[in-house]
């Protein structure tokens, strides 16, 4: 048990044991939302932000949820709705917040940064709800629950990320985690979209498919950026499908215990094949139960103060 | 100066078998209907007496008394005093609605805990009675809460530290710095 952050920014500033912290803590979180009356007093009386500055239905949803579910009053800012429109700066927005006396600002924002920015200017505890291209930290932990979980373990398991890897945030997350936790991490895709340079953060990096898959453990798909990436970085999407899908004939050559994952939103028969996708070796949908139980989580231990663990 | 911290034994393996054993016998007799029974343990400490009691009770009833733990931490009121608290599994198998539920904690002290117990069990129903079971209570209660079984009273100073040891070797320490 080690936690003394005051703010979720990144897994790169996080320790191992800190990042298990959450996932031994999201354990009871989860077993919360399996009773009768799914909600808890502790965020009490405690006023949430969610500045959705970059569109998200699933990342807002479950932070939504697990805040209510924590019994916190919520305010949620969507950046069609915003004055954002109207050319308020993020300080500005922020300062706003502030002047409300939020105690907790969770932010998207197609900025990486941007909640390091705004850790810096509110008093408010700030979680990173995904910035940029950056990082997208809850979803690298709810994506590590979920391995612990159904694998027993981290540490040892080859974990193969395919796909998109430069413009994701989800992979970034996903790399600091899953190297800090022990995991042998192999990235693979079109060769545009992983460069090389991703060894430097303790990465395999291949542009066989097959070679990526062979030894894996677990296979994380993700999709295509078409929204962040300025000039196409492949011909076209058939010819990705065809060389980089998981299809049936991809996934028989996997290790029959190697289990499917993917951060949503998926594009059937594009990355992922559809019944691929809700065969019993997908945990997709195990990834969003999840990722409740690791918001709920995070949301309770950034609330701690400063004063020692120990009961009085 | 010595810095080192005092430490005295309170309550060695036997006596807390003894007081384990009384307090089981104590249950019984305040509970004619033992099937209406069921002890819930609060982590960490408290849990492993429960099951302790639990053993004890179901020899003098001959029959088993379920026994479930609860954590607490989601509920305590000084959440944003302190760095958050360890959470621990909650286990319970059983309905509490309508049932006399003994509350199991290693040591009373400010009473806040319980207070947390007893609004966590509210979430799993509505229990017909609450009792409170302690190993030890130190006093310097901070709410209107009293145990209905003790294993010991121990008078202490508001910034010593009671240690219930429960494993290989049961022991209960006073440590004073």
């Amino acid at each position: 048990m080690s936690w003394n952050k005051n703010h979720l920014l990144d897994i790169e500033s996080l320790t191992a044991d800190e990042i298990l912290t959450v996932l031994d803590t999201a354990r009871a979180f989860k077993a919360v939302g399996e009773r009768a009356i799914k909600k808890v007093p502790a965020l009490r009386g405690k006023t949430v932000v969610n500045l959705f500055v970059e569109p998200s239905t699933r990342t807002r949803i479950s932070f939504e949820l697990a805040e209510q579910r924590l019994s916190a009053d919520i305010i949620n800012f969507s950046a069609e709705a915003s004055s954002f429109k109207k050319g308020e700066t993020l300080k500005d927005t922020a300062l706003n917040l502030q002047a409300l006396n939020a105690d907790f600002i969770v932010i998207r924002h197609s900025a990486s940064g941007a909640p390091h920015f705004l850790a810096r200017v509110v008093g408010a505890k700030v979680i990173n709800g995904g910035d940029g291209a950056h990082e997208h930290p809850t979803q690298a932990l709810l994506d590590a629950f979920t391995i612990r979980e159904r694998k027993g373990k981290i540490a040892g398991l080859n974990v193969t990320i395919l796909g998109d890897i430069l413009y994701s945030r989800v992979a970034r997350s996903n790399i600091w985690a899953l190297t800090k936790l022990g995991a042998r991490v192999t990235l693979c895709g079109p060769s545009t979209l992983v460069p090389k340079t991703f060894e430097k953060m303790g990465c395999r990096v291949t542009y066989s498919v097959d070679d990526a898959l062979r030894d894996a453990d677990i296979i994380h798909l993700l999709r295509i950026q078409h929204e962040r990436q300025r000039k196409t970085m492949f011909p076209g999407i058939g010819e990705y499908t065809q060389l980089f899908g998981l299809n049936k004939a991809r996934l028989a050559k996997t290790k029959p215990e190697a289990l499917i994952m993917h951060p949503g939103p998926i594009n059937r028969g594009v990355e992922i094949d559809s019944e691929i996708a809700d065969c019993d070796r997908s945990l997709i949908l195990e990834q969003v139960t999840n990722g409740l139980a690791v918001r709920m989580a995070v949301l309770f231990l950034l609330n701690g103060g400063k004063g020692p663990q120990e009961v009085a | 100066m010595n810095t080192q911290p005092e430490s005295i034994v309170i309550l060695d393996a036997g006596s807390i078998g003894r007081a384990l054993t009384r307090i089981a016998h104590e249950i019984a007799e305040r509970n004619e209907l033992s099937s209406e029974v069921v002890l819930v343990g609060i982590p960490a400490g408290g849990d492993v007496l429960a099951r302790r009691l639990g053993d004890i009770l179901s020899g003098i009833w001959k029959h088993p008394v379920p026994v479930g733990s609860l954590d607490v931490s989601m509920h305590r009121d000084d959440l944003d005093r302190r760095a958050a608290p360890q959470v621990h599994p909650t286990v319970m198998p059983f309905d509490v609605n309508g049932k006399t539920v003994v509350l199991v904690d290693d040591v009373l002290f400010s009473g806040r805990t319980t207070r947390a117990a007893m609004d966590a069990l509210n979430d799993f129903g509505r229990p017909r009675k609450i009792q409170l079971a302690v190993l030890v209570d130190r006093g310097h209660r901070e709410l209107p809460i009293k145990a209905d079984f003790v294993g010991k009273n121990v008078p202490t100073a508001q910034d010593e530290k009671i240690q219930v040891r429960i494993g290989e070797k049961d022991e209960v320490v006073l440590e004073r710095k």
